[in-house]
């Protein structure tokens, strides 16, 4: 079927056929463009119709509501007409925070370790197996912190066991692979050549390591770290198991508290009229969260390939 | 909800294959009450055994989704435990098919085996907040409760009377991870329906009556709610049908059997 010009042409072959033929290439080349222009739009397109249908459920909701009675009110009492996710904002920051705290030094000492202390074939086998973390299904992290971590936390530290602090320890481990992998791609990243100048300057193994090579790699370590906070304040079930759900500004990290995603999914299944707008109300200051998170991440990331 | 969400498809794929014998069923939907649904599956499962004309699909939702989805026509059949059903159910015609007792538990390991209501009152507005002040131990009581819109949490909330959840209790979506909680945690007091009791938690007598069938029947155990299937309308047909079967001395056995209390 292929005629393009370079291919000699069958002496018998008439003219007119060969022409076909190239019209047939034409038309499939821009057939199969448009196709994959379609496929690739219907991404976009399904995010944009996420967008759209979250803010127009939950917009009006905020107006109606007012701001500051949604954002800053502590009271959360649907069937009384409260709606204040104050106490839940401040939860959703403690868990992604406390998680970031456990999981980026965790995350970002383990890819060092991997790239620069670690022989390749050893980085090849324990590489894997990290990122096989980030496979395991969020209700079995869930279950685990419900079995192992809650009581332990209970029986050793006191308070209810199901608290902000189980809710960090799990979401630190869950975002481990993200932190992990895009850090060990950034590290890699760096010219070997860096590392070669630096020992031959004098510098000892670890010298060179976190002055010459973290400095290199550091817009992309941050946006791992960025990128994993997003997955931190996304995530859902594992949280709704291990942190208690209570709707209270916690005092301490044994407190029970109520994230942002659990209080949508817990209560999803009851919500009708104006509760279930402000969930979709409670929807939309997520994705606003996540969407900054993300954009921050590729800011990040842009900047480590300008400079 | 994902457990909900996969029941929904298993029925679906029942569906499917019923379509796919290719006998004409007559379809009625049933959703609601996630405390009376695996009831319901079961009553469904035995009467399409005896009505080969009739395909019964039960859904959950919660009881707030059984009253929206009869008014709606979503479901033919709405399913809501509710001690007061909301002011729009007016619209419905509701029947009692079965009474449900909430029980009051706490971890075996617990001491406390009586609690008045004043004191369940107390105990769940976060007035009680250590075991100490009701002859148990010394230490901190964890309230679990489930969340808001749930049919129990309102019916218990209604009949204990004025409760105004503290806000340190722990949030649980479900009949069974209540159980589960307070099963882990020794210093737990949770209620969930008079049918998922087991051996793992630890019933409390109140006011001296035990959350047991015979009491519920009696009517000495005072937390109990009634469940109601609701139709737009008077129920006929299929509907009618299945209803009846449900309020039948066989319905109202495999009701008892199961571990609810019959409405009769």
């Amino acid at each position: 079927m292929q005629d393009s010009p370079n291919t000699p042409v069958h002496p018998k072959r008439p003219a007119r056929r060969r022409v076909a033929g190239a019209f047939v290439t034409w038309c499939s080349d821009h057939l199969a463009r448009y196709v994959f222009l379609a496929v690739a739009f219907s991404a976009t397109a399904s995010l944009l119709l996420i967008a759209l249908f979250i803010l127009k459920e939950g917009v009006p909701f905020i107006v109606k509501i007012g701001f500051k009675d949604f954002l800053f009110a502590s009271e959360w009492d649907p069937s009384a007409g409260k709606f204040g996710i104050y106490p839940m904002i401040i939860a959703s920051l403690w868990v992604t925070l406390g998680a970031m705290l456990i999981g980026a030094p965790l995350g970002v000492a383990g890819a060092i370790f991997l790239t620069q202390f670690v022989p390749r074939s050893v980085m090849r086998i324990i590489k894997p197996m990290i990122e096989l973390l980030a496979g395991i299904p969020s209700v079995l992290y869930g279950f685990m912190g419900v079995m192992v971590l809650a009581p332990f936390i209970r029986n050793h530290l006191g308070g209810p066991g199901l608290s902000l602090l189980a809710g960090s320890i799990i979401l630190g481990i869950m975002v481990l692979p993200t932190v992990i992998s895009i850090s060990v791609d950034t590290i890699n990243a760096v010219p070997r050549t860096y590392l070669e100048g630096a020992l031959a300057l004098g510098a000892t193994r670890w010298q060179s390591v976190h002055m010459v090579i973290l400095k290199a790699a550091r817009s992309g370590i941050i946006a791992s770290i960025i990128l994993a906070m997003g997955r931190a304040v996304g995530e859902t079930m594992a949280v709704i198991m291990v942190v208690g759900n209570a709707v209270k500004i916690p005092h301490s990290a044994l407190d029970s508290v109520r994230t942002l995603t659990a209080n949508i999914a817990l209560e999803m299944g009851y919500a009708t009229g104006l509760h279930r707008q402000a969930l979709f109300a409670t929807g939309v200051v997520l994705f606003v969260v996540v969407m900054i998170l993300n954009s921050l991440a590729m800011a990040a990331m842009k900047r480590k390939t300008g400079s | 909800m994902v457990k909900q969400m996969l029941r929904m498809v298993a029925c679906g794929l029942v569906i499917a294959a019923n379509g796919g014998c290719g006998k004409q069923r007559t379809a009625v939907t049933v959703a609601g009450s996630t405390a009376f649904q695996p009831f319901a599956e079961k009553l469904a499962e035995q009467f399409m055994t005896e009505r080969l004309d009739i395909a019964v699909t039960v859904q959950g939702g919660g009881s707030a989704l059984g009253v929206q989805a009869a008014l709606s026509g979503a479901a033919q059949i709405g399913m809501a435990d509710l001690v007061q059903l909301p002011p729009e159910a007016q619209a419905l015609t509701a029947v009692v098919v079965a009474r449900d007792g909430i029980a009051v538990v706490v971890n075996n390991k617990n001491s406390i085996k009586d609690l008045t209501m004043e004191q369940i009152r107390n105990i769940f507005c976060g007035k009680i907040r250590n075991w100490k002040e009701l002859g148990g131990v010394d230490h901190e009581i964890t309230v679990v409760s489930r969340e808001a819109g749930s049919g129990t949490r309102s019916s218990f909330e209604k009949i204990v009377k004025d409760v105004t959840l503290t806000k340190d209790a722990i949030i649980q979506d479900s009949n069974g991870t209540i159980r589960e909680t307070v099963a882990m945690d020794e210093n737990a007091v949770g209620y969930l329906s008079h049918g998922l009791l087991n051996e793992k938690i630890k019933a409390v007598t109140v006011v001296g009556v035990a959350c047991t069938t015979e009491e519920v029947v009696a009517g000495r155990y005072p937390i109990v709610r009634p469940v109601y299937l609701l139709t737009k309308g008077e129920p006929t047909g299929a509907c009618k049908d299945f209803i009846d079967y449900v309020c039948s001395a066989e319905g109202q056995k495999t009701i008892k059997d199961s571990g609810l209390i019959p409405a009769k």
